[in-house]
């Protein structure tokens, strides 16, 4: 220490902290270990797997029908979604389409989870940068989709709400007025959210420049979701790839400019008007019908492999599904969201302080269910 | 709803089990099908015939199926065909790369990259066939986002990628034995040293 002149201590000295696995702030384990100086970031390394259960392993060993519950519990926070993913993937491959009243209760669904998912994390994102009080007000709102998902289907989080081929149940009596509601209420809430937050200054000192990503940057680093269309690329699967009943219905894609906290922030809180907006047009339209097509009871997928992803809350979700023409997958990958886009904390850290990292994992938005699958 | 199909579909599955004998014209007994062998029609399209022009001396499948298209070139070429994939084609983005076993095969791993052009809103999914000893060059200078994903797969199936800037596992523990996402890695198998040393348990089931 004597030998080594103060004035470049910071400069010979990088000091190695460990944040996680076990804090509240990492949304999981994950442990990121951070190479400091002073208390300036110059470069982490992230550790995951502790959360590994082995999906893809599993999916070999279970019938497509045995593993539909199972992508559940990647993104649990989301799992509607994983469950359409995984539906659609397997229809593909079967070369059988759900009826269109099916497309639509999914459209429904998949968006009131998407709401939810957004909800949870700007709940939990507020709080890791000090504010507590959108936390209750995020979750009172987010309550009342999961009670919609647990009149639908019984469960409120690993919902397994679809099936390969359309729905398994039909929409309960009130569905319809239940969704109405919450889609005329939702709207002041997310008013409620930004008075809170939106023009603070606290809010906007902790995030206005923070963590930025740009678009060349996100797109070598295959960053998809609000991250991408943050940094100004308009890029939405359920746009440019449309899948279910999407090319039905009206809606926006938000986009940043600076890709930064504030801006993935904005994104996220219009992407929820805009569910607000495709689950209103799905509710007008919703047709009669058949919520299930003729799939065999026993499915055994032709000989050959797909790919196909959603876009997902947190970014492009994409099943590969190789079928041996058995009934049970040969191959499953799973393209996670999370997992990717964690990759990113990295380069957008770098420089910033500590209290910074926070900010920038909480804006990734990750589940570390997904992220280690 | 759905009463009538699966009996039709049981009873195309019953029929050759139940009578292998009697028909001499039909198999006798089907060959399970090769999951590795590639599905769908033979693609072609100006990317293809581009390709062919820049790499003449290549060998390169190009098929087509279920509106997915494919190319399966050898494992040599990845890192050129990347850069050009990405420089000329417009293939900005890697979004997801994987591997499958087929343990029955030559070179018995598939590696999969699965690519996005956003200027055309088109997917390309691209193989190579690697052996159990044979390496495959790390995309990663192409692009960055295959950092993790080259690693997941080196944790998963074992395959290397030459010049990876970090390539060790990812999801298992560093020091784990055996790759588990091969075929002949079965579902209960643990590495019961890695788990007596570190939780101190017998069995981790």
């Amino acid at each position: 220490m004597a030998t080594t002149p103060q004035a470049t201590f910071l400069d010979a000295n990088e000091i190695v902290i460990n944040m996680g696995p076990q804090h509240p702030s990492t949304h999981g384990v994950l442990r990121v270990i951070l190479k400091l100086d002073g208390e300036k970031v110059r470069g982490t390394e992230l550790v995951i797997g502790y959360l590994h259960r082995g999906v893809e392993k599993i999916a070999e060993n279970r019938t497509y029908t045995q593993f539909a519950p199972y992508v559940d519990r990647m993104d649990y926070v989301a799992a509607v979604s994983n469950g359409l993913g995984y539906c659609e993937a397997v229809e593909k491959l079967l070369q059988v389409e759900a009826p269109p009243r099916a497309n639509y209760v999914r459209v429904i669904l998949t968006e009131l989870n998407r709401i939810s998912s957004h909800l949870l994390w700007l709940g939990t994102h507020a709080l890791d940068l000090g504010a507590i009080t959108p936390l209750f007000y995020t979750f009172r709102e987010r309550e009342e989709v999961l009670k919609i998902f647990e009149n639908y289907c019984g469960a409120r989080l690993t919902t397994h709400a679809f099936r390969i081929g359309g729905l398994q149940y039909e929409t309960y009596d009130g569905f319809e007025q239940q969704v109405k509601e919450f889609c005329n209420t939702f709207p002041f809430h997310i008013g409620e959210y930004e008075t809170l937050l939106t023009g603070n200054r606290i809010w906007l000192k902790r995030t206005k420049g923070v963590g930025i990503l740009t678009a060349e940057q996100a797109i070598d680093l295959s960053v998809t979701g609000p991250l991408l269309r943050a940094a100004g690329v308009e890029m939405d699967l359920r746009k440019a790839q449309p899948y279910a009943a999407y090319p039905d219905f009206d809606f926006d894609i938000p986009t940043g400019q600076n890709g930064d906290t504030f801006d993935r922030y904005m994104v996220r809180m219009e992407e929820m008007r805009q569910s607000i907006r495709i689950v209103r047009q799905a509710l007008e339209k919703l047709p009669d019908g058949p919520i299930t097509c003729k799939v065999p009871k026993i499915i055994k997928p032709p000989v050959g492999e797909v790919y196909h992803a959603i876009e997902a809350p947190k970014g492009e979700l994409g099943y590969h599904v190789v079928s041996d023409g058995s009934t049970q997958p040969y191959r499953i990958h799973v393209r996670p969201p999370s997992f990717i886009n964690l990759q990113a904390l990295d380069c957008m850290v770098r420089g910033l302080l500590i209290a910074d990292v926070v900010a920038v994992i909480g804006t990734i938005d990750i589940v570390l269910g997904e992220v280690d699958r | 709803m759905s009463d009538e199909k699966p009996q039709e579909t049981q009873k195309q599955e019953g029929a050759p089990a139940a009578k292998p004998a009697n028909e001499a014209a039909a198999p006798v007994k089907p060959a399970p099908p090769d999951p590795s062998a590639p599905v769908g029609e033979p693609w072609e399209s100006e990317l293809v015939t581009s390709l062919r022009a820049a790499f003449p001396e290549m060998a390169m499948e190009a098929y087509s199926h279920l509106g997915e298209n494919c190319l399966i070139v050898p494992r040599e070429s990845i890192l050129p065909l990347a850069q050009h994939l990405k420089g000329e084609s417009g293939y900005e983005m890697l979004t997801s790369l994987t591997a499958a076993d087929y343990p029955s095969r030559d070179q018995r791993f598939d590696v999969i990259y699965q690519l996005y052009s956003f200027a055309a809103n088109e997917r390309l999914r691209v193989k190579a066939y690697v052996g159990e000893n044979e390496t495959v060059e790390s995309v990663f200078p192409v692009w960055s986002g295959a950092d993790w994903m080259e690693r997941e797969v080196f944790d998963m199936f074992g395959i290397p990628f030459d010049h990876h800037p970090n390539l060790k596992r990812i999801l298992l523990p560093d020091e784990w034995e055996g790759y588990p996402l091969r075929k002949d890695y079965p579902i209960l198998k643990q590495d019961k040293n890695w788990v007596k040393e570190n939780l101190h348990i017998e069995s981790g089931q």
